[in-house]
């Protein structure tokens, strides 16, 4: 039915085509076509970090990218965070420290941190500062997020955060 | 897992709240706050309906004016389309609030730049972006007022006869006996900005119509009750043919108390006539643009006092700018009359208050709802006193703090214990205020940045004011589901603040059950009964009280009639439920707000228990400005409160920091540049709140004193945290660079032209 050429990336461990405009947004493509609701939209001009996931080990504003620069990357969503029914550990921390309020800029929150903690494993408060700043938090003023952070390093110190193979 | 920053150790050590409760008082984690985590929570743009379409609004372009007439352009095929205009509206062609003066569809006339004229609906979001370019509407246009002092010389009459949405007069003892033979007088002028909520998820809403069921609405919203009223009057509907339900909402700060309402009935109104669910969400340029915003103000305060630097006279003439229609104008009025005076005694107070129309989107609610405004004004009002009297700012205020047993403006007398004294106190050790000051000053003749400390007092008012509950009458409950669970029902909605939690609380503690044995019922009005709007700092205090009572109700008749022992487990108390359930068919427990005793209220004078219970708190703001950029960088911020018992200190705590940061931006970064009353940075990228980067660490310390007639003693907390910095940051920046702001937003480009103004040359030492 449709005259697009396929797309065929992989989400969080699973491969997926899709057959849409190629200058549709990666965020609409992963909300609509592929029913991951996630990742949110929060402003559509790459300020808020609302729709931040992970692309080939790198974070991007998924508001920003058409869907065919994702042709054979591999995307990271906040869906793909928990993994075997288990939360990963900095969505534990989130939940444990009171890191989401209104929880509409969490998952992109979320993304952030987890790409912050695959580069350092132990951020200093500045680092984290840094490698939060283009995730917009209107609800927590960021404390309880920055101590969640922390909260999940420390964690990581005993039981090492077991990144799923497809995220790296 | 534990939460190592040491800031929420510290905040934790202050409490004592578990000491009688087990559930009251307790870190419990978020009700919801799974969902929210693993991505999974449905806010409304993540929600669809089978045949869904979607919906847009054609908006005006000009301030003021007549509508001429609607073109649709014949390039369009417009059968395609649902086309909506005033003329479709079954009802009554207004949003009914406190007045019913605002349009849902503008009607020959527009009032305001972004008022919506036509609405359109198609399947195909593309097609409908061009069927909007292809609506031309002709106007002839009128002249339009935009600022407060515009409205006020009533050259032109935009509103009513005489441009004046509400005004108020207060008056205790004699202000004009007072001046002749006061040691001094201090007069001073302080203007606040508007200011946008910012929640991250912009307003939307989903509809459907149909003949039997009426009208259905799911959306991003505070209050479902006041979404219900307004759509009964719009499509004149039964009751029961109208029914909202609030989906997961993402931050509203009162941005989500009015305007849904408008938007409900667009989308019902484009579900009607298409005959197909319709989802309206808003993208964040026609949010910015089109929805409430932060009442702007401007203060005047004239002060007289004694040698010792006692108040006796306060005359305080407030106004603020309303916009096009009333909206929540007179509320606001009342709420920032109201807390202007500051939390000092004095024997002569005045108050005349104005709200004014102009041709402007009209403001609305905003988490303080006018309180920052009022507060504004008089702290940096106190350290202009200061200043003139050569005191020490907080000797100042110290000497006029209100304590047990004196009366405020409106001499209601304070029954409750004020503890300002050692609010101030633990604030002024906590942050080191003196030590710091000292340093700063000596350090800072040598330093192209110049660091200074600023500090707030202020009480904020909970609940709604003066005679508002009772008018409300809210009625909440709990009822008990076929799965044993029991089930809270409340009209209060959880948009981030913790409803669902702190309420849940109350219901576990106050029957004696576990917190994982409790449940929210959804917000939606066929199930829920009318427990009064999520707003005022009320949730926690009035319907937490229902939410208790109903508990213990409920416990009493159990034991009474279905054999439940004076000491009981959870399986036995679902046990007696089961059995109450049998003889009388369900198990419901609902009470009725019943107002403190001793509460008087004279709306005519203005007189009397202005509010059930006041909040205290102490800001400590330490600033640094740049005199090389201009630019100001609050370094550290300490915030000492008294809000009564706290329900859940993670919540609590979040509620403080999250407002606090809120208001550093209203202080210094946020600005609303409006073009012939339109806004034109209605982008993220040029309206701008403050980052990961830009909020200071923040030292919270609470004192709890619990207030009897508040769910387990809580009193108001939410809207607090907004009041203090605004001021604390402006006094700060005093002491730092010795010159005195008296407007918010305060930019780098303020600080600069008033360097040049009075070219105050600095001697730029770099570090
Ligand atoms: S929605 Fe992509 S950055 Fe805001
Ligand atoms: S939790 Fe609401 S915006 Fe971050």
């Amino acid at each position: 039915m449709s005259t697009f050429p396929a797309i065929r990336f992989n989400v969080n461990g699973e491969d997926r085509e899709v057959r849409v405009a190629p200058m549709k947004r990666l965020l609409d493509v992963l909300r609509e076509d592929l029913g991951l609701t996630g990742s949110k939209e929060g402003c559509g001009e790459g300020e808020c970090g609302s729709c931040s996931v992970r692309m080939n080990g790198e974070l991007v504003n998924s508001c920003l990218v058409p869907v065919l620069q994702a042709e054979g990357a591999s995307v990271q969503t906040v869906e793909g965070l928990a993994a075997a029914g288990k939360m990963h550990p900095l969505q534990e921390a989130f939940l444990q420290c009171g890191g989401a309020q209104c929880g509409i800029c969490t998952p992109g929150m979320l993304m952030a941190a987890t790409q912050l903690l695959s580069v350092n494993a132990h951020p200093t408060m500045t680092e984290i500062r840094e490698g939060l700043a283009g995730n917009l938090c209107r609800c927590t003023g960021f404390t309880r997020i920055f101590e969640s952070v922390i909260a999940a390093t420390a964690k990581n110190r005993e039981e090492r955060i077991e990144e799923p193979a497809h995220a790296r | 897992m534990l939460c190592l920053n040491p800031h929420a150790i510290e905040a934790g050590q202050t409490m004592n709240t578990s000491e009688k409760t087990r559930i009251v008082g307790a870190p419990v984690l978020r009700k919801e706050g799974v969902q929210k985590l693993l991505g999974q929570a449905l806010y409304v743009d993540d929600i669809s309906r089978e045949g869904m379409i979607h919906g847009a609004t054609v908006r005006s372009t000009i301030p003021r004016g007549l509508i001429r007439s609607i073109h649709y352009d014949e390039r369009i095929d417009w059968d395609a389309f649902t086309v909506v205009t005033a003329a479709d509206i079954p009802g009554k062609n207004h949003i009914q609030l406190i007045f019913a003066d605002q349009p849902c569809l503008a009607d020959g006339v527009v009032n305001h730049c972004d008022e919506a004229i036509v609405l359109l609906a198609h399947a195909d979001k593309h097609k409908l972006r061009e069927a909007m370019a292809a609506v031309r509407i002709e106007y002839e246009a009128l002249p339009a007022v935009f600022t407060i002092e515009e409205s006020e010389r009533r050259e032109q009459i935009v509103w009513g006869t005489d441009n004046l949405l509400k005004s108020f007069l207060l008056e205790k003892g004699d202000v004009d006996t007072v001046w002749a033979n006061a040691a001094h007088v201090v007069e001073g002028e302080y203007r606040t900005g508007a200011q946008e909520h910012l929640y991250i998820e912009n307003n939307g809403m989903i509809a459907e119509w149909s003949e039997a069921e009426g009208v259905t609405v799911w959306g991003s919203l505070q209050c479902p009750y006041y979404v219900h009223k307004s759509l009964l009057a719009v499509f004149d509907l039964p009751e029961n043919k109208v029914r909202v339900i609030q989906t997961e909402t993402g931050g509203a700060f009162g941005g989500k108390e009015d305007f849904p309402s408008t938007l409900a009935a667009h989308a019902a109104l484009l579900a009607m006539k298409s005959g197909k669910p319709v989802k309206m969400v808003y993208d964040r340029m026609e949010d910015l643009a089109a929805t409430t915003k932060r009442h702007p103000s401007r203060i005047r305060h004239r002060t007289a006092l004694d040698k010792n630097g006692k108040l006796l006279a306060m005359d305080i003439d407030l106004a603020t700018d309303g916009g096009a229609y009333s909206t929540l104008s007179s509320t606001v009025l009342s709420r920032a009359t109201l807390h202007s005076p500051g939390p000092y005694v004095c024997p002569n107070v005045r108050i005349r208050s104005h709200a004014w129309a102009t041709n402007t989107v009209p403001y609305g609610a905003f988490r303080g709802f006018g309180a920052p405004q009022g507060i504004f004004a008089i702290e940096c009002h106190m350290d202009e006193i200061a200043v003139a009297l050569n005191m020490d700012p907080v000797e100042l205020r110290r000497g006029n703090f209100l304590h047990d047993g004196d009366t405020t403006a409106t001499e209601q007398v304070m029954r409750e214990p004020v503890i300002l004294d050692q609010l101030l106190e633990r604030a002024l050790k906590e942050s080191d205020f003196y030590a710091k000051r000292e340093h700063y000053a000596r350090e800072n003749a040598s330093s192209a940045v110049k660091r200074g400390m600023g500090l707030a007092a202020f009480y904020h008012g909970a609940g709604f004011t003066g005679s508002g509950e009772r008018y409300l009458n809210s009625i909440a409950g709990l009822d008990v589901t076929p799965q044993g669970k029991v089930r809270v029902l409340v009209a209060n909605t959880e948009f981030g603040q913790g409803t669902n939690t702190i309420l849940s609380q109350i219901a576990a503690e106050a029957i004696g059950i576990g917190y994982e044995d409790v449940e929210m019922a959804p917000a939606d009005t066929r199930v829920v009964p009318n427990s009064g709007p999520t707003v005022a700092s009320r949730t926690s205090m009035v319907v937490g009280k229902l939410i208790e009572r109903a508990g213990l109700q409920l416990v009493a008749w159990l034991r009474e009639e279905s054999g439940l022992e004076e000491r009981y487990s959870a399986s036995e108390f679902f046990a007696a439920c089961a059995r109450y359930g049998a003889a009388h068919g369900e198990v419901v427990s609902l009470c009725r707000y019943e107002a403190p005793p001793n509460i008087y209220w004279d709306d005519k004078t203005y007189r009397g228990e202005a509010y059930p219970a006041y909040a205290w708190s102490i800001h400590v703001a330490q600033v640094a400005v740049d005199t090389n950029t201009y630019s100001v960088q609050v370094e550290d911020f300490w915030a000492v409160q008294e809000v009564g018992r706290i329900l859940n200190p993670i919540l609590a705590g979040g509620q403080i920091e999250g407002g606090i940061a809120q208001a550093i931006g209203y202080a210094l970064y946020e600005k609303v540049i409006l073009q012939d009353g339109h806004m034109v940075n209605n982008q993220m990228t040029n309206y701008i709140m403050p980052t990961a980067e830009d909020v200071p660490p923040i030292h919270i310390f609470f004192e709890e004193i619990p207030f009897q007639h508040g769910g387990f003693g809580a009193k108001g907390i939410g809207e607090l945290p907004h009041d203090g910095p605004a001021p604390a940051i402006l006094n700060a920046i005093r002491d730092a660079t010795g010159v005195g702001y008296h407007a918010i937003p305060l930019m780098p480009e303020d600080i600069f032209a008033h360097f040049i103004a009075h070219e105050i040359n600095v001697e730029t030492v770099s570090a």
